[in-house]
């Protein structure tokens, strides 16, 4: 087995665009859940309107691209009131059930037949992003040294969605750090307490909703941008799942949780992945086929998701004495 | 205990007559014919209250009586099935919590609700009304709201000076004990600068050398001009410092007075050495709704 | 239109990679077009080509599972053309999306699937399994979602049924539906009102009872002693086909699928949600626990039992029976009267029974159980059992009644949260009743929407209910405060 193939593979995958549109998503899921206590599964939702978002404007409907990011955005903000102002007012596990629930009536929606002639139905869009990659203003070439080289486009990709994570972080911790975050995060330790304060509860959620939904959107507009096709089935609710883990990972309720969690996240799916195939290949583990890493993948994240909740549940960076005073 | 504290020798009730539903002579909350069932059960129905300004008064009653109910419905925690209230004659009903809130009425709770992972500083900061920051847009703007912070700042730690709070500012309110988180939350709801507090069993699980020093504090807040509508169990406690009891039998009003009258009415001992015991079978189920509070 | 539901549907193929697999891909390099074809088996021996212009780029023939796979030079633009001589008669190539991909791109690394899709060349032939489901994604992509339940539509509504026979028909399969998401949804239902915890992996307990039962009855050992039971008792009057029937594998296996889903469900309580319980687990985390449960169970079962759709080798093909207006397999019917038969049974279990008692007390109220001296440990172990056989049973019912597929048991949670939260949280009959009102509302819509989008609105059903009356038709108004 060769060490540093795999080593280096996993670094690419850590610091490659994937990782970030994941970071950028769990961000969002971060202002849901880890500052103000929604129980938001359905990220993947607004991932998929924002990523359609841009593909139905550009490739269905001729728009330039960037009216495309701001439709996908306002998808983002449309679904958070579908999705709040039915449950916000109800307890956290309406929400929980009704967010996967959305996201994948969304799913189905988007690949509907009768909408074939607009998002493409099951086979999705493609060539909606040629723009993007005319703004490139790397030179064609490899970038990087050795192992670690990224192609230009590679590297613009990289670029933008990573800048987008950082801006995305200071504004995150603008937020947090103001008067507005201490009522978003007093809802997350008590709302009643916060609406016995003369605090509009609702309202306060609902912005919540909004701005996590919209970092939702705008990883789902870069992801398809770096992929330069759509469709709806890459939308599943694992994706959410995918983030959650991401998130408890980093820590819950910390700027960087949800960078550093997407970042060791996909280091380590990468090394599980690529020993997987390799024992595979040299018929050291024959009971899994190599078509069912995947499965196998999802599997130990969801473990990854059980031990981290019931053992860490402050994640790498989170403080372990504040998360157990939230414990009941 | 109480002799000290009840040197409330003025009568603020005086030519009150002590009977259910009495009219007073300036009423800060009227209710009437507020009703609430649970699954055919009726928790509250009172046909007419009257809450008299600048005094303390206790709301008392046998578990399950409907107190906290009561409580809930008149704060905006809970919706009635039918009925009106006004609260320095705006009517409320209707009002979610926070807009009541807003108007003055603010409330605490039976189970203390800090705000564990935020500071006592935060808890304070938190309860201040009327923040530019605490909008979205405003939030950004962090010169715009620097001043104001400080100003509230200031405020919170007189308020803290006052609850014996302020070494413990820098601390997650989580680590504080049960006693400081009560007078925590009592400083906090003073923040939002009410004319009218509402105190659910204020000395419930707070340690008697506290109780003490929570009663001065109610009876300040009355000093200074405050209208305090309290929950209570302790009957001692309520007889020591409240102007005017009211006694919630099964959701009615079957009683109300000064202490004095209280202590010799017929009614309220029958309900709380009669329903109270006998029926003790069915006693926690009518009261769950306030131990889960 | 009816020739796409019920043909088109039936074999659909696609191999989309799950999401995350999107990243790997590019760092493996090497450019691919693949792809599966797949009848409710798969379709061998169809020639695949890929051209680039007009320079042929190489070819394939799809194999014993239906997969094919071309390697490519580069990226770039490609041509995708299936062959059409090379289709057995049986077959046909559908309309959509045809024969040709006339401009496939292909990014730099991508391995890239294109969808090609068979038909029934006679659609009468489609008759004889009419609610054999469709047959879409593998690999994780949840295509499935919705055209698993498309096939369901189908049953005797034959292409130029009136509105009012549909109308029957659809009824009936609602009916059929509604039943076996109030079984598996009284488990997640009773559950949910003795612990507060919103079980997400339940959807997989069912995929676990329907591929239970076809382990069991799939094994030769039940198979041989149906035949030898048949065999001796053949002349025996009543008690050869009774036992004959009782032995058949299908029935045992159902049997076994019940019983290991009890145990599944025990198991889960004893050794994973008491102990959290003890350590007083916030519910949120133990919410989060039950989604982590719930992909290790799912991915299991995947590699343990594959990704194909699969179908129980018996009762399979049977001819329509006629009762008036009404056309309906032996099987479904059967299906029907026994899910009657167990509501009723858990009903009264409920209802008059001292355990059926004692669940319905902890359920409404926990801490006032424990303190009338209910031993709420023991109740809650026995909930979770009861709800496991019942899930399992489900499964088994949605597997016979349609496909035994690993992502069946993920698709009606969604259905069970709806029935659940339409009858409200935690109340076992307001499962039952959310249940059947779902499934009608899921198979009627068919009458006017497409049938993509029949789950669609039983969802959307449920939202309007959150908005309306969030405790549900059976549930109490909620004490806040």
């Amino acid at each position: 087995m060769d060490i540093l193939q795999v080593l280096a593979d996993a670094t690419r995958s850590a610091i490659g665009p994937v990782a970030a549109v994941y970071a950028l998503a769990a961000i969002g899921l971060n202002m849901h859940f880890g500052y103000t206590g929604l129980l938001n599964f359905g990220q993947v939702g607004f991932m998929l309107v924002g990523g359609y978002g841009v593909a139905v404007s550009v490739s269905t409907f001729g728009l330039p691209l960037g009216v495309g990011f701001l439709i996908g955005i306002a998808s983002a903000v449309a679904l958070a009131l579908v999705l709040g102002l039915p449950t916000l007012r109800l307890r956290a596990d309406y929400l929980a059930i009704t967010t996967i629930a959305v996201a994948e009536v969304a799913r189905l929606i988007y690949r509907a037949e009768f909408l074939r002639d607009i998002t493409g139905g099951v086979y999705g869009l493609q060539s909606f992003s040629t723009a993007f990659y005319q703004w490139n203003p790397f030179p064609s070439g490899t970038y990087g040294f050795g192992w670690l080289s990224f192609s230009a486009r590679d590297l613009w990709v990289m670029t933008v969605t990573w800048g987008l994570v950082l801006v995305g972080s200071a504004v995150m911790w603008l937020l947090i750090h103001s008067p507005w975050g201490r009522v978003i995060k007093g809802i997350r330790e008590d709302e009643d307490a916060v609406r016995s304060l003369g605090k509009n509860v609702f309202v306060y959620k609902m912005q919540s909703l909004i701005i996590g939904g919209v970092f939702g959107a705008l990883a789902g507009a870069m992801l398809v941008v770096n992929q330069q096709t759509i469709t709806p089935d890459q939308f599943m609710p694992q994706v959410t799942f995918y983030l959650w883990a991401i998130l408890l990972l980093g820590g819950a309720g910390r700027t960087l949780g949800p960078v550093l969690g997407s970042v060791v996240m996909w280091f380590l799916l990468s090394v599980t992945d690529s020993v997987l195939r390799q024992l595979i290949a040299t018929d050291v583990i024959t009971f899994i086929a190599s078509s069912e890493i995947g499965g196998v993948r999802h599997a130990l994240v969801g473990v990854a998701l059980l031990v981290l909740i019931i053992f860490r549940p402050q994640g790498l960076i989170g403080n372990r004495k504040e998360m157990l005073i939230n414990v009941k | 205990m109480s002799s000290d504290v009840n040197g409330a020798t003025v009568d603020r009730m005086a030519g009150v007559d002590p009977l259910p539903g009495v009219a007073k002579p300036d009423p800060i909350l009227v209710v009437d014919g507020v009703r609430r069932s649970f699954g055919g059960l009726t928790a509250v129905d009172v046909e007419h209250l009257e809450v008299q300004r600048g005094t303390i008064t206790a709301l008392i009653g046998p578990n399950g009586a409907g107190k906290s109910t009561l409580f809930n419905l008149l704060t905006g925690f809970d919706r009635v099935d039918s009925g009106t209230w006004t609260f320095q004659g705006k009517q409320l009903n209707g009002l979610g919590g926070h807009r009541i809130a807003r108007e003055g009425m603010v409330r605490t709770f039976q189970l203390t609700k800090a705000l564990t992972r935020l500071t006592v500083m935060e808890n304070m900061l938190l309860a201040a009304p009327g923040q530019t920051g605490e909008r979205i847009l405003g939030s950004f703007l962090r010169p715009q709201w620097r001043k104001q912070e400080e100003a509230n700042r200031a405020r919170a730690e007189q308020l803290l000076e006052r609850f014996k709070l302020l070494a413990k500012k820098d601390e997650m309110a989580g680590s504080l004990s049960g006693g400081q988180r009560k007078l925590l939350e009592m400083a906090r709801a003073l923040m939002v600068n009410p004319t009218m507090i509402m105190l659910d069993e204020p000395m419930a699980g707070v340690n008697p050398a506290l109780v003490q020093s929570l009663l001065e504090h109610i009876t300040a807040l009355r000093d200074e001009g405050m209208t305090v509508l309290f929950v209570e169990h302790d009957m001692d406690v309520i007889m020591g410092i409240s102007d005017w009891i009211v006694v919630l039998s099964e959701g009615k009003v079957i009683a109300e007075g000064r202490p004095s009258d209280i202590r010799a009415d017929q009614r309220v001992i029958d309900a709380y050495l009669g329903s109270g015991y006998e029926e003790s079978g069915r006693e926690p189920q009518t009261d769950t709704g306030e131990s889960h509070e | 239109m009816r020739r796409r539901l019920v043909t088109v549907l039936l074999a659909v193929v696609t191999a989309i990679l799950v999401t995350p697999a999107v990243a790997v891909a590019d760092t493996q390099g090497g450019e691919t077009l693949n792809g599966q074809i797949r009848k409710p088996e798969t379709v061998a021996g169809i020639d695949i080509t890929v051209f680039q212009g007009d320079e042929e780029i190489g070819t394939a023939t799809t194999d014993s599972e239906g997969r094919w796979e071309v390697a490519l030079p580069g990226p770039g633009n490609y041509r995708v053309v299936l062959d059409e001589e090379s289709v057995p008669d049986e077959f046909v190539v559908a309309d959509q999306p045809g024969a040709e991909h006339a401009d496939v791109n292909v990014r730099p690394g991508q391995q890239r699937t294109v969808i090609f899709v068979l038909a029934y060349a006679d659609e009468a032939s489609t008759e004889p399994s009419p609610s054999q489901s469709s047959d879409d994604a593998d690999d994780g992509a949840g295509a499935a979602a919705s055209d698993t339940e498309d096939g369901l539509a189908a049953p005797g509504v034959s292409s130029n049924a009136s509105f009012g026979t549909k109308a029957i028909q659809l009824t009936v399969a609602g009916l059929l539906y509604g039943l076996i998401i109030a079984i598996s949804a009284v488990g997640l239902s009773l559950i949910f009102g003795t612990t507060k915890l919103t079980n997400f992996a339940h959807g997989d307990m069912v995929t676990f009872g329907a591929l239970m039962a076809l382990l069991v009855s799939g094994m030769t050992l039940f198979a041989g002693l149906h035949t030898a039971v048949t065999n001796l008792l053949a002349d025996v009057w009543l008690l050869g086909p009774v036992l004959g029937f009782v032995t058949r594998p299908m029935v045992l296996g159902t049997v076994v699928a019940v019983l290991l889903g009890a145990a599944l469900g025990a198991f889960l309580e004893r050794f994973i949600w008491r102990p959290l319980r003890k350590r007083n687990v916030a519910l949120i985390q133990m919410f989060i626990v039950s989604i982590g449960l719930a992909m290790v169970l799912r991915h299991v079962l995947m590699v343990a039992f594959g990704s194909n759709r699969m179908s129980y080798p018996d009762f399979q093909l049977q001819a329509m029976l006629r009762l008036g207006p009404i056309a309906i397999t032996p099987r479904d019917l059967v299906l029907m009267i026994l899910s009657v038969l167990v509501l009723v049974g858990v009903a009264a279990l409920l209802q008059f029974t001292r355990v059926g008692k004692a669940m319905r007390a902890v359920s409404d109220n926990r801490d006032l159980a424990e303190s009338s001296g209910i031993n709420v440990d023991r109740v809650t172990l026995y909930v979770w059992t009861l709800g496991g056989a019942l899930t399992a049973l489900g499964g088994v019912f949605y597997g016979l009644n349609q496909i035994v597929h690993w992502q069946m048991g993920f698709h009606l949670l969604l259905l069970m949260f709806a029935a659940v939260i339409l009858g409200g949280l935690g109340t076992a009959y307001g499962a039952m009743v959310g249940g059947l009102i779902i499934g009608l509302v899921a198979q009627l819509s068919t009458l006017w929407f497409p049938s993509q989008l029949m789950n669609a609105w039983a969802l959307g059903l449920m939202i309007i209910m959150l908005l309306v009356r969030p405790q549900g038709i059976l549930g109490r108004r909620e004490r806040v405060g």
